[in-house]
């Protein structure tokens, strides 16, 4: 019981100050918007972009562990469902977005959209009714699925019925299709579109990856913070965090993975409207962001999680997660800003302050429904033998 | 079998236990009163028993990947050498020295050398293949892969001493001790 109450305090100190935090910095970036707004809206779409790609990456991490189980799902499940649970809040975010359409994306400007546009026909795609009707789609999609994820996982705890994991994870297969689909649109039209004529087919898929990547970084620095928590320490074995190691590692090298080989492609292709992508890129001081996520978003964090002395504490774990989140932002900003500004690598004040704005009242929603439920799930029948006696 | 009047060295003790959980707590003991080279036989995985009788930590992951270093190296070289040094040839207008283009051979040079390092390494560090094993004198040792589970001290262990060992491997709950011959 006392395990209970120091956590509903700890998390709830946590929980108003990143509230505060998360409501000045957006009251800040508004002002500031009100001086440059197209800069305001830049910023705006990275931190979104990276907060929804966190509660994205919680769904698709909570399916996969319906789908396949596992020792490793458990000590995190709750923080997992929790993170889906902030997808109403993110659509709610998505509102002011949608009056920046036309000083974000060239296709949003008929004035000013590429002639090339008209000839091939993407325009027939990219307008600004078919995009509000596409995000309203996404979202009912990701809210419907992550409900009843959610919904089921809660009644298991209250009435044991072994029949709804079955349930759970019969949705959870159909449901990771749903997600990889809209996943990849969302990903070409919020983020790939900014320059409208440039393609690639792997770039949904990586997306996915980083989405699963800052998730999985999140819930396990969430779970360092918890990690005395009475019936949550039972779970954290050595075992489940060399379990979750490894998945990071999977996920670290599935992005290195992907991102190599669209470069490969497109470098030993050489094509103009191909090229160009990457040239933006790679000039400047942008080169030096290259490098930057070549050994600190793979190279290090790889090596580090090869060692299972890593792994399996759960201090250091949290800490290669912690550079993860870190160079997954960095990553998202090396993906979009060249989009506007070919100068160099500059952090705006304002990319900061969206990123802690959105950031801190995601926090804030994510904690509240965190310390709602219990924070282990009590009666899934798969759940390791001997932890369920103590839940 | 010629019966031998000149008795052969000794390889060490062993005890056969019903159960594993009598040879879990035996091995636990031996380790306690001090011995420490000594191995188990059992028909089945069992969780504890191989930090009991003192197996701690391999070297395996190390070799692993100093394997995969020089695959990754060596790999690099093999598409670099002729590519630039070799027979320089102008592909494309790319430069000679078109390291993405290697980096998916390097990449599966490294997975090859890795993954045989991994199963040579293995068994080398095994000592396998072993055409001859002394344990296999033990008398209804071929019960190890049914249903009885064993237990033996080595006589090169420096705590080894035929009769206090015996006495004490009797202590432990076996159904019996026998000498294993070398």
């Amino acid at each position: 019981m006392n395990g209970t109450d120091t956590l509903q305090s700890g998390v709830m100190r946590l929980e108003k100050r990143a509230l505060i935090l998360g409501l000045a910095a957006l009251v800040v970036c508004a002002a500031g918007g009100f001086d440059s707004p197209v800069q305001f809206f830049r910023s705006y779409l990275l931190g979104y972009i990276f907060w929804l790609g966190v509660a994205l990456g919680c769904a698709a991490i909570l399916m996969l562990h319906h789908l396949v189980g596992g020792g490793w799902g458990f000590p995190i499940r709750r923080m997992l469902e929790s993170g889906t649970r902030t997808l109403l809040l993110m659509a709610a975010f998505t509102v002011p977005l949608l009056f920046g359409l036309r000083q974000l994306y060239v296709w949003a400007n008929p004035a000013n959209a590429p002639a090339e546009m008209a000839i091939t026909g993407k325009a027939l795609y990219l307008n600004i009714p078919f995009f509000i009707v596409r995000t309203v789609i996404y979202f009912a999609a990701w809210i419907l699925v992550t409900h009843f994820l959610n919904k089921w996982s809660l009644e298991q705890d209250r009435t044991a019925n072994p029949d709804l994991t079955h349930r759970l994870q019969s949705l959870s297969g159909p449901g990771l299709l749903i997600y990889g689909l809209t996943a990849t649109f969302a990903s070409i039209d919020w983020v790939m579109s900014l320059e409208p004529s440039w393609t690639s087919t792997i770039y949904g898929m990586i997306f996915m990856v980083t989405q699963a990547l800052s998730a999985m970084s999140l819930v396990i620095v969430v779970m360092l913070l918890l990690s005395k928590t009475k019936p949550l320490s039972d779970l954290i074995s050595p075992l489940a965090l060399n379990d979750l190691g490894n998945l990071l590692l999977t996920f670290t090298m599935l992005w290195a993975y992907l991102s190599f080989s669209q470069f490969l492609i497109i470098w030993s292709g050489n094509l103009p409207e191909e090229i160009t992508w990457y040239a933006a890129r790679a000039t400047g001081g942008w080169a030096w962001v290259a490098v930057l996520l070549i050994v600190f978003h793979f190279a290090v964090p790889f090596l580090l999680l090869l060692s299972r002395f890593v792994k399996r504490r759960i201090r250091l774990l949290a800490a290669v997660a912690t550079g993860l989140i870190l160079m997954s932002l960095i990553d998202l900003f090396w993906l979009m800003a060249p989009a506007y500004d070919r100068a160099g690598p500059q952090f705006h004040w304002m990319d900061w302050m969206a990123v802690i704005g959105i950031g801190g009242v995601w926090f804030w929603r994510f904690a509240s429904q965190l310390k709602r439920n219990p924070l282990v799930p009590l009666h899934d029948p798969r759940l390791p033998q001997g932890a369920t006696h103590h839940a | 079998m010629q019966p031998s009047t000149k008795k052969r060295p000794l390889y060490g003790l062993i005890a056969e236990f019903d159960n594993p959980s009598d040879l879990l707590s035996a091995a636990h003991r031996a380790r306690a009163e001090g011995y420490r080279r000594m191995d188990a036989f059992t028909p089945l995985p069992i969780e504890g028993l191989a930090e009991a009788v003192g197996f701690e930590k391999t070297r395996l992951p190390l070799v692993v990947f100093i394997g995969g270093l020089c695959g990754c190296i060596g790999g690099f070289l093999l598409q670099y050498y002729p590519n630039v040094i070799d027979y320089p040839l102008n592909i494309g207008g790319k430069p000679l020295n078109s390291w993405p283009a290697f980096v998916p051979i390097t990449f599966e040079m490294t997975i090859l050398a890795a993954a045989l390092t991994t199963v040579f390494g293995m068994l080398a560090m095994n000592g396998l293949p072993t055409p001859y094993h002394p344990v296999f004198n033990a008398p209804r040792f071929e019960m190890a892969s049914r249903n009885r589970f064993f237990l033996c001290i080595k006589a090169r262990d420096p705590k080894f001493d035929l009769k206090r060992t015996r006495e004490f491997m009797q202590g432990l709950k076996a159904r019996e001790v026998s000498e294993v011959e070398a």
